[in-house]
């Protein structure tokens, strides 16, 4: 189990590792750092005087090596754009993202799994086929057009709740949180509805075939033989059978969620993560771009060992 | 107790209803065991089934009564029949590894089972539970009872589920092949069980099983079924030892005795499974003789034996420290042998005694640590030192267990036989190729039609025909069956067996049979070699080894293999 567990974190490192290297080659040859940086008038002497002073012309190696461990120590450079520091910006802008994320993975569970489970129970009934035909067409609409939609009937025909940004927030040391104020909860309810849309389709649908497939297996029949009540047999038994398979794919949608909710972000005016990345994708701003990139990773890899924890919690077949 | 009369279960289809079963009447006593036997498709589950409700819809019941005690179970309500179930009907279903859930611990499943129809505690119902599992034999049961259903071997698991089917003391317990998975050990120990639940607990059995050695053994009474209806039904002793239907006796000949040595099994003749007009297979006998250019007297000269040397196995344990190294799990032990040329070798040993691994070995799927293979006078290059090309890849040929996988079910008939020819370079013409398939089929006694079929048209015993002629379309020399017949009812068992022989005999075939039935091994191995975890036990000639057992392994498994009474057969 540690062995386990140690395994992964090598992987992890490795994982890291090559991202970190994407990073640093799109900051290093995606453009010239140096013609980004100083304006036209700059003379030739003075930007070789530049490269010289960056180390700019030391080899790759050392380069990436000075690239990781200023990461590292969380020294991620200073954007091209606002001249402020990189760690700044990108902290500033996590919680709102990982709040978003949160709430959308939360909507998509709550009501993804018990529709999962219904309509796997009631195969042929009027009530799942309805949920499954709505469900089949939120997933074909693409996200922005789901949030647009959204925007135009709660926000512009209802008037019910606001259309862009977080609303009111309330600062936890450095954490922005919008989750203590009413209008920051309203602000969040549209956006989070957005971007949970797709993960609860497929959750539901997921959670519906394993679901299916367990009630076929032999300890569920030998459980009703034996007449074990039913909710105990659909809810102890056969729903932990199902979630062993259904926690993998919640765990990589999660970071899908926190990764891609650039779409959203950018229909909701969302000051998050992905927002920062658009803009700036707009101004050619490399450095914040790679240091994003690192995030988004290491969010991927922190779930995913997340994830092996919990199979091992919830599987004991897992537990040596 | 139970009474079922005139039962009749249909299926509805597109094409209209099917009979599942039709007319079944059974009687089972409080006590009694009742065998129900049946070859595959008879509708022996289908009846323990329509007993305890749980039909595979859309399955239902058509006609008849079902009566336990003075309970019409046919007119409960769905959660009367639910609260019936485990507390007067219970279930014991054939594979252990499957019928428990394996992220609750036996405790949480048994303590849930009691509470679900026994008004107590908890804590009541653990001791209970405990009780149980001791009375069962699980020894320590207080601190086994947290243990989850993977951390207990096969039999004990299948105590585990007996005791779930017990712990709410039922009338009646269906035991669905409650053996089948098991090894012949075990098996003896669930049967001693079985029967003795049956007398102090007075508890009723249906005992489904496809085994007439199990119903020999311990049923009071039996119903041989077929094709949904029931053939004979009355006394175990009267039934199997004076059998008035022809089904029955013929099922029970087909049964290969283990206490002598016949030369063919008998196939039920009533059992129409080969093609009215065979043709011949002359031209694939022709072909699988004519290597070279020899008669059949020769050919056999070029029978090509094995000799295995101190060949070693293991393979690396799981790793439970990050400093340690993990333990290697021994799965040969530097074990030796030898296959003469031409004769049949039987390889038998309880489930992981490493039987398949040694298979796996000759053919080069398992790199062993250390020994040597000899086929004829060449050394087989071990595992994946192999190339592809070496021909032993062609003299060895497999034919495996279950032949629901090990043909490719999206591929004709046709191109899995041709797949050898042109493979190993036999046969140059696509159309000779085809003649030589159509021409094999037949003379593994099959209707040339089915070149043109797919796997999934075909029965167990068609698809397994099929899977030796595609072994024998690669001209082999050296045949490996591993448990070929394991998943085949005994009729059919009877049939490949017999075709296995002649083949032998016709064409000089050195074969390794691996299984772990022992009567099926001595009727058709010259010599034997019996393994235990991965060692052997004993080695030699098959009369000698059933005759005077030498090692005590050995003398335990013949002693509990499950046999008909002389007289019977």
């Amino acid at each position: 189990m540690f062995y386990f567990i140690y395994k992964r974190l090598i992987q992890s490192v490795f994982v890291m590792l090559a991202v970190a290297f994407l990073a640093f080659s799109l900051f290093r040859f995606v453009g010239d750092p140096i013609t980004q940086m100083t304006g036209v008038e700059t003379s030739v002497v003075d930007q070789e005087r530049l490269r010289e002073e960056l180390g700019l012309n030391d080899p790759f190696i050392s380069q990436f090596g000075r690239f990781t461990v200023d990461m590292l120590q969380g020294d991620f450079g200073y954007s091209f754009r606002t001249r402020q520091p990189v760690a700044e910006m990108i902290a500033s802008r996590i919680p709102a993202t990982l709040e978003l994320g949160v709430v959308a993975l939360l909507i998509s569970l709550v009501v993804g799994i018990p529709a999962g489970v219904y309509t796997a129970l009631r195969p042929r009934g009027v009530i799942t086929q309805t949920i499954l035909i709505t469900t089949l067409i939120g997933i074909s609409i693409p996200t922005f057009v789901i949030g647009i939609m959204l925007i135009f009937l709660f926000g512009v025909q209802l008037g019910w709740l606001p259309t862009f940004g977080r609303g009111e927030t309330v600062n936890i040391g450095f954490w922005e949180s919008s989750f203590f104020s009413i209008d920051g909860w309203r602000a969040l309810i549209l956006p989070a509805v957005t971007l949970g849309v797709y993960q609860l389709t497929l959750t539901m649908r997921l959670v519906r075939a394993q679901m299916m497939d367990v009630m076929r297996s032999d300890y569920i029949r030998f459980a009703t033989a034996r007449g074990v009540p039913m909710r105990q047999l659909y809810f102890r038994h056969a729903l932990a059978n199902t979630m062993v398979p259904v926690i993998t794919i919640i765990g990589l949608q999660f970071g899908g969620v926190i990764a891609f909710s650039i779409v959203t972000e950018s229909v909701f005016q969302w000051p998050g993560m992905g927002l920062l990345f658009l803009e700036s994708i707009r101004f050619v701003d490399i450095p914040v771009m790679g240091v994003y990139l690192v995030v988004i990773a290491f969010f991927f890899v922190v779930v995913n060992l997340l994830v092996d924890l919990l199979y091992v919690a919830i599987d004991p077949r897992l537990r040596v | 107790m139970l009474t079922v009369e005139n039962l009749t279960v249909r299926f509805p289809t597109r094409f209209g209803d099917t009979t599942a079963i039709e007319n079944i009447n059974i009687n089972v006593q409080a006590g009694e065991i009742h065998g129900l036997v049946g070859e595959s498709g008879a509708g022996k589950s289908t009846v323990g089934a329509a007993v305890i409700g749980l039909l595979q819809t859309p399955g239902y019941i058509a006609e008849g009564s079902i009566m336990l005690g003075d309970t019409d179970l046919r007119a409960l309500g769905v959660n009367q029949a639910h609260a019936l179930r485990g507390k007067r009907i219970s279930m014991i279903f054939q594979d252990p590894q499957t019928s428990l859930n394996p992220l609750m611990t036996v405790e949480d499943q048994l303590v849930e089972t009691i509470l679900a129809h026994e008004k107590m505690s908890a804590d009541e119902a653990r001791t209970r539970a405990i009780d149980l599992l001791e009375e069962i034999g699980i020894k320590n049961a207080a601190e086994r009872i947290k243990s989850w259903p993977h951390q207990f071997s096969g039999g004990m698991r299948q105590r585990v589920v007996i005791a779930l089917a017990l712990c709410t003391n039922p009338e009646l317990i269906i035991a669905d092949e409650p053996t089948t998975a098991l090894d012949v050990a075990v098996q003896s120990q669930v049967l001693d069980l079985i029967r003795s639940l049956a007398d102090k607990r007075k508890i009723g059995f249906i005992l489904i099983t496809h085994d007439i050695g199990v119903i020999a053994q311990i049923a009071d009474r039996v119903t041989v079924m077929r094709n949904g209806h029931v053939v004979e039904s009355g006394e175990t002793a009267q039934v199997l030892g004076r059998p008035k239907h022809a089904y029955t006796r013929a099922l029970m000949s087909a049964v290969p005795p283990m206490d002598h040595k016949i030369d063919r099994f008998s196939v039920p003749t009533t059992e129409g499974i080969e093609g009215t007009s065979v043709s011949t297979g002359d031209l694939a006998e022709q072909w699988l003789l004519e290597e070279k250019g020899l008669s059949e007297g020769e050919q056999k000269e070029l029978s090509i034996g094995l000799s295995i040397e101190a060949l070693d196995v293991r393979f690396s344990g799981t790793r439970k420290s990050l400093w340690r190294k993990p333990e290697d799990f021994i799965a040969l032990d530097k074990i030796s042998f030898n296959v003469k040329p031409g004769s049949i070798m039987g390889l038998v040993g309880e489930s992981g005694s490493g039987k398949s691994t040694v298979a796996k070995t000759i053919t080069g799927l398992i790199t062993p640590n250390s020994g040597t293979m000899m086929l004829g006078n060449e050394v087989l290059p071990a595992g994946k030192s192999r190339s592809r090309k070496h021909p032993s890849r062609r003299i060895i040929q497999m034919v495996f267990q279950d032949p629901y996988s090990s043909l490719n079910s999206r591929h004709k008939i046709g191109s899995i036989l041709t797949e050898p020819l042109w493979f190993y370079g036999l046969e140059k013409d696509p159309a000779k190729r085809q003649e030589l398939a159509a021409s094999m089929l037949a003379l593994v006694g099959m209707a040339p039609d089915a070149i043109d079929k797919y796997p999934h048209q075909f029965s167990g015993g068609q698809r397994q025909r099929i899977a030796v002629a595609r072994a024998l379309l690669a001209r082999p020399r050296f045949l490996i069956c591993d448990e070929p017949t394991s998943a085949l009812d005994v009729s059919i068992q009877a049939e490949i067996l017999n075709l296995l022989k002649d083949l032998q005999s016709k064409f000089g075939l050195t074969i390794l049979f691996i299984s772990h039935n022992l009567s099926v091994v001595r009727q058709m191995a010259d010599d034997m070699v019996v393994l235990r975890n991965g060692v052997i036990e004993e080695a030699g000639k098959t009369e000698d080894l059933f005759e005077r057992p030498q090692a005590e392994y050995t003398k335990k498994l013949l002693s509990l293999t499950p046999v008909m009474p002389k007289d019977w057969a």
